[in-house]
């Protein structure tokens, strides 16, 4: 009785998980359970049950409530699908003027608007990517097809890639110095010489349409927040979720809305990436000290110049770390919204794997990732560039970089036109080297993994079939497993014992919804998937951080790291992982460990970075040992923060086991895929896609809660 | 005289939900705690006072006491409860936004406990950034920028960013920025609080010599007494939102208003603060030495030959006008009486 009052925190979590088992054991397996391998709502089985709810009739396997609750949602994708169906074709029909056809047409409002949108964006697409390419639609645009066929010289004729790199080059020196500007060129150059000059710009239009327009709306949405509470309060819930909702999942309802193509490619892209950018807006604004605001009004701003002279330039850290986010999404969006038929790398690396050709999705990744990093880098410069007011700078020097990229216009048309007579008949190298015709080292890439695959293959196959065999099925088997009343008893009572009846009642409602809705079983898959790639990297990210922090260069190093990896999109953590493991739940939870290494790792080095030096010192003049001071004062102390990397971790686990039903997994993400290959799937799409986000906010809500009050505790902000 | 440059009449700042109406149901009779007891807090109590040109006026108080609440409401950086204010007969608080931000643009500078420099910004970028905002073009804003570093003495870094200077380099910075646009009226809210001791010294000599050259009208937040008896013509002493007490600094050392100004006026070194004809005796002009001493000559830097004198002292004017004696018994008594009574 005396241990029970000195540490009742501890009984109360005993208490909660006998509980837990308890409840596992006592509900047997029914016998008729079975995980359902296809899509029950499209088979038609004597065994199940249906019900009719709003019109729409529901089929579902019937068990004991105790072990899986009936799917009282199963009618909310069949109703969103509706819903969305009827907006868009019957809905305010209204009379609009039809260009081509020179006459009144009706349609439907949204159907209207949309297209609007889409030919808006359609444009902006094709001016940048016509203007590297040349094309001829954005001069039809403001003509017409006749006019063209009249004047076939107006035809925008493209940039030859040495203009490109070129300019790029000058770009970059302009804003970041010379190593900035090597690194372009040299990054534009092997894109090129490699063949991929097509699809990199196919891709970088989309992106420089995407990114600027995200940045946009985001810092726009995000000054709208920090202006007005009520925008605040009605923001945040979409941004939250948002936040954990796997990409994937964003691209069924919008196929519907705005069909397929790079438009709507970039309208879910702005979709994905504007969220974080509102959020690190807000913040960046919130940690502006009064003071300054103080002195920008002394000085006689008004609003306006208060906000974009005083406000945004002093949040410029947090707005930054937004735009680097916009720039990450971009790219990743680049590759998944292929899809949904986006052109460009993204195109090509599904393609290559899809064909397991794992050397061609090398180097279409590598291009992704070289063009992601430029730009990344690219927008630091541009942000953090000095004016030298005290140059006594004649007009050549002032004019240097326009004059030379003037000089490069000029010699890189002049090398096209010799180009074109040199390479006669054949393909003008100096103009534009075509996708298969560049130097390819797909063959040595994939020779290389055929050879790793030879030699290793023994001993690939036998960690393979151990991990599955020893440690994944097992554990998939414990999961499902589990009655679904005993689940939620287990995470509500965590909500309550963390936070209170409050973060109790958010996270019923959160499991709830999943248990209710179809996919329970399939959402227990994601989750096991998710906690095994989650513990795996937090081991690995706690350890490697903790070692790096050790040293001051290490730590830096190790930062950059992290830095370079999250630049990557997360398709192409996809490619080396099928490279060994093919395809299988191994590859998809390497991918995911990788993946989710990243925030572990950096949030540790950052955590122990944010104990006080004060307090280190302290602890040294006490006498302690190394590890003394590790798990007595830099641990405990870090912990909060170290924490907040766990939550990251699970979200990017979320994200990449989500993306890896592209190699195939019998999770949540499965479905998503399937979906998008659905007429009718946008409903389900953004149901599985809000289970996902739920999933993940779980366990974000209680993380959060327990940190806010262990910070409380430790009495650091 | 002429008309006064800053004018506070009966000024209030309350915080809190329905400050205005218990102001108003409150009659002019403000009690801080019932103010509290109903969730508002009484930030400035009935604040009434005058700057005239060329004056320096420093308010002085411990944190809470109101002082910096009382700048924000004159540089009407917060809206005062209650009560009016004139900047140069024009009524603060009726001015709409354009005409304030006129106000700012010309009349005022301000300078920070925090420096609030612009990390972004270099430090000639951030003594430009008033003019920049007042539509002065780029070229004409750094030259005139590049005076003022000279004018705080860091020429040479001018190029640097905020964080790669010391406190009170940064504090010059913030100095420099407040004067950029020639100002009138000058605010400082504790501008030297952050820094370290000898520098504040420094920055608070620099200060004087400044103020010796551009004669602006002054009002100077610090909770530092030493610093008040220092650079003020007039100190105000604040406590609770109410001002205790408003005179020179020799008469606050030498009458103290209240028990609370007595508290601060213990420690003081007297003939370090007064001046002779502070404690001259201006009637008794007979029986007079030979010594002369100047009146506004500080008691310290003559107390040793006026106490080697048997007979009373001369004191002069700059004209070697006599305008009174005093004697050395009243410099002992200055020096050393009256505080043992005190504890």
């Amino acid at each position: 009785m005396e241990i029970l009052k000195k540490y009742p925190k501890l009984f109360q979590w005993l208490f909660l998980l006998i509980v837990f088992f308890a409840l596992c054991f006592a509900i047997d397996v029914p016998e008729t359970y079975k995980f359902i391998r296809g899509q029950a709502e499209f088979v038609k089985d004597p065994n199940q049950s249906t019900f009719v709810f709003l019109g729409k009739e529901v089929r579902y396997y019937a068990f004991d409530v105790f072990w899986r609750l009936p799917p009282l949602l199963g009618w909310l994708p069949i109703w969103i699908n509706d819903s969305l169906f009827f907006l868009m074709n019957d809905w305010m029909p209204m009379e609009f003027w039809n260009e081509d056809t020179q006459e009144y047409k009706t349609r439907p409002l949204v159907l209207q608007i949309t297209r609007n949108l889409t030919a808006f964006m359609t444009f902006l697409i094709e001016l940048i990517r016509e203007i590297l390419l040349g094309g001829l639609e954005t001069i039809v645009a403001f003509t017409s097809w006749d006019w063209i066929d009249a004047n076939p010289w107006a035809e925008l004729p493209g940039l030859p890639w040495t203009i490109v790199a070129a300019g790029s080059a000058i770009l970059a020196y302009k804003l970041g110095g010379r190593g900035l500007a090597i690194f372009a060129g040299l990054a534009m150059t092997y894109i090129s010489i490699f063949g991929q000059w097509k699809p990199s710009m196919q891709t970088l239009s989309f992106i420089l349409v995407a990114a600027p327009l995200s940045f946009i709306f985001g810092l726009s949405l995000g000054i709208a927040a920090f202006k007005s509470k009520r925008v605040e309060k009605a923001l945040y819930p979409i941004l939250l979720v948002m936040q954990t909702m796997p990409q994937y999942a964003v691209l069924v309802p919008a196929l519907v809305l705005f069909g397929v193509g790079d438009h709507a490619a970039v309208i879910i892209t702005m979709i994905v990436a504007v969220p974080p950018m509102i959020l690190l807006t807000l913040l960046g604004l919130r940690a502006v000290p009064p003071e300054v605001i103080e002195a920008g009004r002394m000085s006689g701003c008004n609003n306006w110049q208060l906000m974009f002279k005083v406000l945004i330039p002093t949040a410029r850290r947090d707005i930054l770390i937004g735009v680097n986010q916009v720039i990450m999404v971009c790219f990743s969006m680049a590759v998944i919204s292929a899809f949904i038929g986006a052109k460009g790398l993204g195109f090509n690396l599904l393609l290559a794997l899809n064909q397991l050709n794992i050397g061609l999705a090398l180097e279409a990744g590598l291009c992704i990732s070289l063009i992601a990093i430029l730009l990344d880098k690219m927008s630091l410069a541009w942000a953090n560039k000095q004016v030298d007011y005290f140059g006594n700078l004649n007009f050549f020097q002032r004019n240097k970089n326009s004059l030379f990229f003037a000089l490069i216009m000029i010699v890189g048309i002049a090398l096209a036109y010799f180009g074109s007579i040199y390479f006669k008949g054949g393909y003008n190298y100096l103009f534009e080297v075509p996708h298969n015709k560049g130097i390819s080292t797909a063959d040595f890439w994939n020779k290389g993994v055929d050879w790793i695959f030879d030699t290793f293959f023994v001993y690939i196959k036998a960690f393979n079939t151990w991990l599955i065999v020893e440690v994944l099925q097992p554990m998939r088997a414990l999961y499902l497993r589990m009655p679904a009343i005993a689940t939620i008893v287990l995470v509500v009572g965590a909500g309550y014992l963390i936070g209170g009846i409050r973060s109790a009642l958010v996270v019923c409602g959160l499991t709830l919804f999943i248990a209710l809705s179809p996919w329970w079983d399939r959402a227990l898959v994601t989750t096991y998937m998710a906690t095994f790639g989650v513990i795996v990297s937090c081991i690995i990210g706690f350890t490697v951080g903790t070692l790096c922090f050790q040293n001051k260069h290490s730590t830096n190093f190790m930062l950059n790291v992290c830095d370079i990896f999250q630049t990557f999109p997360s398709f192409v953590y996809l490619i080396p992982v099928m490279m060994l493991f093919g395809i299988t739940d191994t590859s998809v939870l390497i991918a995911v460990i990788v993946y989710a290494t990243i925030p572990a790792t950096r949030y540790t080095i950052e955590g122990l970075r944010s104990v006080p030096s004060g307090l280190h010192d302290a602890a040294t003049m006490s006498g302690v040992t190394k590890f003394q001071r590790l798990f007595k004062i830099e641990f405990p102390l870090a912990f909060p923060h170290m924490m907040l990397g766990l939550n990251q971790t699970i979200v990017f686990a979320l994200f990449m086991v989500i993306i890896g039903a592209f190699i195939g997994t019998e999770d949540l993400g499965q479905y998503i895929l399937k979906a998008l290959s659905d007429k009718k799937g946008a409903g389900i799409g953004l149901t599985l896609g809000i289970c996902v986000a739920f999933i993940g906010l779980i366990f974000d809500n209680l993380i959060r809660t327990w940190v806010d009050k262990r910070k409380k505790h430790l009495g650091i902000d | 005289m002429s008309e006064p440059v800053i004018k506070c009449e009966s000024v209030y700042k309350i915080f809190g939900e329905n400050a205005e109406t218990m102001l108003k149901e409150a009659n002019g009779n403000v009690d801080a705690k019932t103010f509290q007891e109903n969730g508002c807090i009484v930030g400035v109590n009935n604040a009434s006072f005058e700057v005239s040109k060329g004056e320096m006026l420093v308010v002085m108080g411990l944190s809470g006491s109101g002082k910096s609440t009382l700048l924000r409401c004159i540089s009407r950086l917060t809206d005062a409860t209650g009560g009016k204010i004139f900047i140069e007969g024009q009524d603060l608080l009726n001015l709409n936004n354009k005409e304030l931000i006129d106000l700012r643009r010309n009349k005022m500078g301000m300078v920070f406990q925090s420096f609030a420099l612009l990390p972004h910004k270099t430090v000639v970028e951030n003594i430009a950034f008033p003019l920049q905002i007042k539509g002065i073009n780029t070229g004409e804003s750094i030259n005139k920028a590049m005076d003022m570093v000279k004018l705080v003495g860091l020429d040479g870094r001018e190029n640097y960013f905020p964080r790669e200077l010391s406190g009170g380099q940064q504090q010059r910075v913030g100095i420099a920025r407040s004067l950029a646009v020639e100002p009138d009226i000058w605010f400082l809210d504790e501008p030297f609080s952050a820094l370290d001791p000898l520098i504040r010294k420094e920055m608070q000599d620099e200060f004087l010599r400044l103020q010796e050259k551009l004669q602006k009208t002054i009002m100077f937040i610090t909770h530092d007494f030493d610093e008040a008896l220092k650079l003020a013509d007039r100190i105000a002493i604040m406590k609770d939102g109410v001002i205790e007490q408003l005179d020179t600094p020799a008469n606050i050392v030498l009458n103290p208003a209240t028990e609370y100004v007595r508290k601060f006026t213990e420690e003081v070194p007297r003939e370090k603060v007064l001046l002779i004809e502070d404690v001259m005796d201006s009637s008794t002009t007979e029986n007079i030495g030979d010594l002369k001493v100047l009146r506004d000559e500080i008691i310290e830097n003559v107390a040793e030959k006026i106490l080697t004198q048997e007979k009373t002292v001369a004191v002069i004017d700059n004209n070697n006008n006599i305008v009174g004696s005093i004697n050395p018994t009243k410099i002992i008594n200055t020096v050393f009486g009256g505080r043992k009574n005190n504890n």
